[in-house]
């Protein structure tokens, strides 16, 4: 998970200074300073899992094992890409390691997973569909709407509300009502439990219990991770709906940095072995980084391919 | 040749489909009992809940799980209870299931089938009445046919659920109780194909849905007037049979085009400009089209005629082309 954390961090890094060189088209939404919560969220989960996420989905696709390669030339926009340059930062997806998406329209996830559930059950396989979605998504409909069919289906879902508590540029408070997201669990008759998301531990326990339910058959979870957003809704965004205080603060609870001193304490990292990962990490993202700043771009008529499996005669 | 009616032609092929292949399942409101069309009637008796699968009213959740399913490993056919119902789960039509594959370069298929009754009739008002087929074959990414007959409907919900990519089959609630004589063998009607309901040589009507039965009519109408219709029904919009129809242009030099959804940003408009580009040097008068109203359906019974379009539209129509 250190290792994994350290990877999104330094990706997302390199991402926003090639962002800022002008080298990546678009927009990019930076997950820097949630990394735990990717990283505790996959580590229970293996390759065959499938994982739905969100705009700010580059950490998910990192620590899900999506190819770095891949995703740095997606963001590049090149043929190379994990989806050739069609889908962009916020429509990564790693079919090879069931990353089925991350996803412009905020809580679609929330009702693509419980059908994903659904042909887990009827294919008779022990695999488990999670779908991340921010706090602001929680509040439209098909969040709604999923979690009530996940539940009553008894599907092997986790719901993972990865909560920074800005919905865009809009507090938690001003959008969400009943303050707590996993507490909505009750109504559907699922677990509900809130974790302190910038805490991998917490997050990968909390995580590894809603997927041992799920495996075992005993239907859907919700767990409400809380975390801290450390950049802008996008890249470049000024940020004046929010105080430096509380930018700063959040700063203070690095997951990294708390992972680190936890994995020190228990005499599971030193100095030494750290430096390895970091020199490591940084090859990893370095390679990612020749690699799509070597790629073709795509030829302009490749955008009229991949609509349609099987297109029989004419339009 | 057997005959059936609409609804029992969708019903066979269903019933052959989920006997054909344990992946395929319906998902839909009421669909254990059939309500409201019967047309899956029976199929929870012999194919259990589990592929005969009532869902609660969450549109969303139905074609959003119905995607999940697809993408890993089922094939499902969603019944939308009323097109006009899409709307609560446009998100997941027009930005999943429609842009997943591309937006992923090709990662991902979507083997869906999106049943959509639609269709004016029996004062059901407003909500429950229109043609929205014009709004989904605007959307890249998503297969569109709408059958008229009875075979054609056995055939192409057959090809649609064998197709690895999404299809939406537009089933008017007014043909589920019109009968036709439905192929004995096991017969799928490939998308992209017009068919010529009617030869004629002075005029070619392409008409779609229950607008072919009453093209039919109205050509049996001018026939008596000495003037020889061809009724062609695209039965796909997307793919759609470009050719077909310019075959049946060059022969007939004049079209009519009769659709029931409303005049404005339609099928029809499309049709007519394929036409115009494909066949503007053969054509002796302007293309004519037939639609309904550019309204929503209203409730009352002479308001609601007042926006159905009828085999009385049609031969007006054509009157006008050949004159």
């Amino acid at each position: 998970m250190y290792a994994t954390m350290l990877r999104i961090r330094r990706a997302e890094e390199r991402a926003r200074e090639l962002y800022a060189a002008g080298r990546i088209p678009g927009f990019i939404h930076l997950s820097i300073g949630q990394e735990a919560v990717a990283a505790g969220v996959c580590a229970p989960l293996r390759r065959d899992d499938y994982l739905f996420s969100t705009h700010r989905g580059h950490g998910h696709l990192i620590a899900k094992g999506g190819s770095l390669r891949g995703f740095m030339a997606e963001l590049y926009g090149k043929a190379t890409g994990c989806c050739k340059g069609k889908g962009g930062s916020m429509h990564l997806a790693d079919a090879s390691v069931g990353y089925l998406g991350a996803n412009g329209v905020l809580t679609s996830g929330c009702v693509l997973a419980p059908g994903v559930g659904q042909s887990i059950q009827m294919r008779g396989t022990d695999q488990v569909a999670v779908t991340v979605f921010g706090d602001g998504a929680a509040n439209r409909g098909p969040f709604h709407e999923g979690v009530n069919l996940a539940a009553l289906w008894k599907v092997p879902v986790v719901f993972v509300c990865e909560n920074n508590f800005w919905a865009s540029t809009t507090a938690h408070d001003l959008s969400t009502a009943g303050g707590s997201i996993a507490a909505r669990a009750a109504g559907y008759g699922i677990p509900g439990a809130t974790v302190d998301g910038n805490d991998a531990l917490a997050v990968y326990h909390a995580m590894e219990s809603a997927v041992a339910r799920a495996r075992a058959g005993e239907g859907p979870s919700l767990i409400e991770a809380r975390t801290v957003r450390f950049m802008g809704h996008f890249e470049g965004d000024p940020q004046g709906y929010r105080s430096r205080g509380e930018v700063e603060g959040g700063r203070q609870r690095d997951p990294i940095v708390r992972l680190r001193a936890h994995l020190e304490e228990a005499k599971l990292l030193d100095a030494a072995h750290a430096a390895r990962v970091a020199a490591a990490v940084e090859a990893e993202v370095q390679d990612a980084v020749d690699f799509a700043e070597s790629s073709p771009l795509p030829a302009p008529e490749d955008a009229l391919q991949d609509l349609f499996v099987h297109y029989p005669w004419s339009d | 040749m057997p005959v059936l009616d609409f609804g029992d032609a969708l019903n066979l092929a269903l019933r052959e489909e989920m006997r054909r292949d344990r992946r395929v399942y319906c998902i839909g409101e009421d669909i254990v009992l059939g309500v409201p069309f019967g047309v899956t009637k029976g199929l929870a008796e012999e194919f259990g809940p589990a592929r005969v699968r009532n869902a609660p009213i969450s549109e969303a959740a139905i074609v959003g799980s119905a995607m999940g399913a697809a993408i890993t490993g089922l094939v499902p056919v969603v019944d939308m209870h009323f097109a006009d119902f899409v709307t609560c789960a446009m998100d997941e039509v027009a930005n999943q299931i429609a842009k997943s594959r591309y937006m992923f370069g090709g990662q991902i298929s979507c083997p869906l089938t999106l049943r959509m009754p639609y269709g004016i009739g029996k004062s059901a008002g407003g909500h429950h009445s229109n043609s929205v087929e014009a709004w989904f074959v605007n959307i890249p990414g998503l297969k569109v046919c709408i059958p008229s007959t009875p075979a054609d409907a056995r055939g192409l919900l057959k090809t649609a659920i064998r197709d690895p990519d999404p299809v939406l089959i537009f089933e008017h609630r007014g043909l589920y109780r019109v009968t036709g004589e439905v192929p004995e063998a096991e017969t799928l009607v490939p998308l992209g194909l017009a068919d010529v309901k009617r030869p004629g040589t002075d005029v070619t009507v392409i008409a779609t849905a229950r607008m072919v039965g009453e093209s039919l009519a109205a050509a049996d109408r001018l026939a008596g007037e000495g003037i020889s219709v061809e009724v062609v029904d695209p039965r796909s919009l997307v793919p759609l049979d470009r050719e077909g129809l310019a075959a049946s242009v060059r022969k007939t030099h004049r079209v009519v085009i009769a659709e029931e959804g409303p005049m404005r940003g339609s099928v029809g408009a499309w049709l007519a400009w394929v036409i115009m580009e494909a066949c503007f040097d053969d054509l002796d008068a302007p293309i004519v089209r037939v639609a309904g109203p550019n309204i929503p359906i209203p409730f009352s019974p002479p308001l609601e005629a007042f926006a159905t379009p009828g085999a009385a539209d049609v031969v007006d129509a054509v009157r006008r082309v050949v004159k």
